[in-house]
């Protein structure tokens, strides 16, 4: 069980995405997953056994670090790709959900059905309108909220982006200002930075096509609405017809009565 | 034999279940397990080794780690993962004892053999109970164990053979506490879903029987 499982659950997801959401799958998986994987738990491996302070004083380091990594930049990492990942799990099992009612009225043997087999429904790919495009949307809102959440937590708790070479630290055990240095300072900024600019193109991928979906909602309502006027302008036309027919009807029959009668 | 065991299983028993019981397997895969293999893991690693006391009098570090974790919270949290998935295996067992059952008669003895109902309702039910009490229980114990879910940064530890009293640093005191506290939000997390998913069915099939009776009596 590790992050392949996670592969494994979205890839289902991708087949019902829009090209922008194929796009961000494939730069969460690459450029964030892989390099979580491979390089930077390599880098952060050996954090607190590298993790030096000035002093002999047993419980100093522990303490200190603790003080300044309350936790590590790899777990928020970890914790942020796992949240994220979260919401298009709702789309999954929304369109689980409609393949299972197409299969029971396939089943049920249903005329209205336009399936050949089950195989066909398991294979379909459902267009994103009516209630999968709200499930759709929300996964990609909430998808937002928690990378904003996360970068915040991020500056929040460390400061900016910057990994420092050197902390002073006085919490107690340690007797008056003790310097701690970090491990690989420089090689951990480089991948903090990485991983934010990442962040901000999936962040940026997002926004794009929450866009594309709301543009592609108000065309899709605006012409249903040009048709329909069209069709009562249509209706319109065949009333005054209808209106002027019965108009020439009621004459002739005035005419003929006048007629009967003189 | 690793954690790939536990997502077969997870994934077989999820075509037996209720839509609150894909929820539940959800979450227990995404919020539990990978929070667990892929964070949690790596920070009880070197739990021992970076266990530090102020003394060094040979064997105290050692006693003192024995005193304040008897077992440790990454191990209890691999036990609760796996008891809370096992009564899953009730219901898998239960549908292949009725498709071998057909086999062996051969002949159609349900209507779906994977379908929730008569026999299988029971075992499910009783799975969901199972479930909730595993959890129950696990909570409870790491909350006597550990005297509540905070990891202090200092314990004061005077076993034998510590000279007088002794302090004792704990490594990572903070993002192990904040570990426990997701691990607690998620498993109370999945008491609700059991809970409402028993309720739900509960409820499903009262209706059902009422009806069929009242159509009895109509008839």
């Amino acid at each position: 069980m590790d992050w392949g499982a996670l592969h494994t659950i979205l890839g289902g997801v991708n087949k019902h995405s829009t090209s922008i959401g194929k796009i961000w799958l494939t730069v969460l998986f690459i450029f964030r997953i892989m390099i979580l994987v491979v390089a930077a738990e390599r880098v952060w491996g050996d954090e607190q056994d590298d993790f030096v302070c000035n002093t002999l004083q047993p419980g100093c380091r522990n303490v200190c670090y603790d003080h300044f990594f309350p936790i590590s930049h790899i777990r928020l990492w970890a914790l942020q790709l796992i949240f994220v990942s979260t919401p298009a799990l709702l789309v999954a099992m929304h369109v689980a959900y409609r393949r299972h009612e197409k299969k029971r009225q396939f089943r049920k043997g249903d005329q209205k059905c336009e399936y050949k087999d089950i195989e066909e429904i398991r294979k379909q790919r459902f267009r994103i309108e009516g209630s999968l495009w709200w499930t759709y949307t929300s996964s990609i809102f909430f998808r937002l909220i928690f990378e904003a959440v996360f970068m915040y937590a991020f500056y929040f708790m460390y400061d900016g982006f910057r990994m420092p070479r050197l902390m002073k630290c006085n919490a107690w055990p340690c007797p008056n200002t003790v310097d701690c240095f970090v491990s690989r300072p420089t090689e951990k900024t480089v991948f903090t930075i990485f991983m934010i600019a990442v962040s901000s193109i999936c962040i940026l991928l997002n926004v794009a096509e929450l866009c594309y979906l709301l543009t592609k909602f108000f065309l899709r309502r605006s012409k249903k609405a040009g048709n329909s006027k069209q069709q009562s302008n249509h209706e319109n036309k065949e009333e005054t017809k209808q209106n002027e027919m019965n108009e020439l009807i009621s004459d002739s029959c005035q005419n003929t009565v006048i007629g009967f009668s003189s | 034999m690793s954690w790939a065991f536990l997502r077969d299983l997870l994934s077989g028993v999820n075509k037996y279940s209720t839509g609150i019981g894909r929820i539940w397997i959800a979450v227990v895969f995404m919020f539990r397990l990978l929070v667990y293999v892929a964070a949690a893991e790596n920070i009880w690693k070197h739990e021992h080794d970076e266990f530090e006391c102020n003394i060094k009098q040979p064997g105290c570090e050692n006693v003192c780690f024995d005193h304040f974790f008897p077992v440790s919270h990454i191990r209890l949290w691999a036990l609760q993962l796996i008891m809370v998935s096992t009564p899953s295996l009730l219901v898998v067992f239960h549908v292949a004892y009725r498709e071998n059952r057909e086999k062996h008669h051969n002949q159609k003895l349900y209507r779906n053999p994977g379908n929730i109902d008569g026999g299988l309702l029971c075992t499910y039910l009783i799975s969901l109970i199972l479930k909730t009490g595993l959890e129950i229980v696990f909570l409870v114990l790491f909350y006597k164990l550990y005297n509540g879910f905070k990891v202090p940064r200092l314990v004061k530890c005077d076993i034998k053979p510590c000279p007088n009293t002794v302090d004792c640093y704990i490594s990572k005191p903070t993002e192990k506490m904040i570990f426990l506290y997701f691990l607690v939000a998620t498993s109370c997390l999945c008491i609700v879903l059991n809970l409402s998913e028993l309720s739900y069915l509960i409820f499903k099939y009262s209706i059902k029987c009422y009806l069929k009776r009242h159509m009895k009596k109509q008839q």
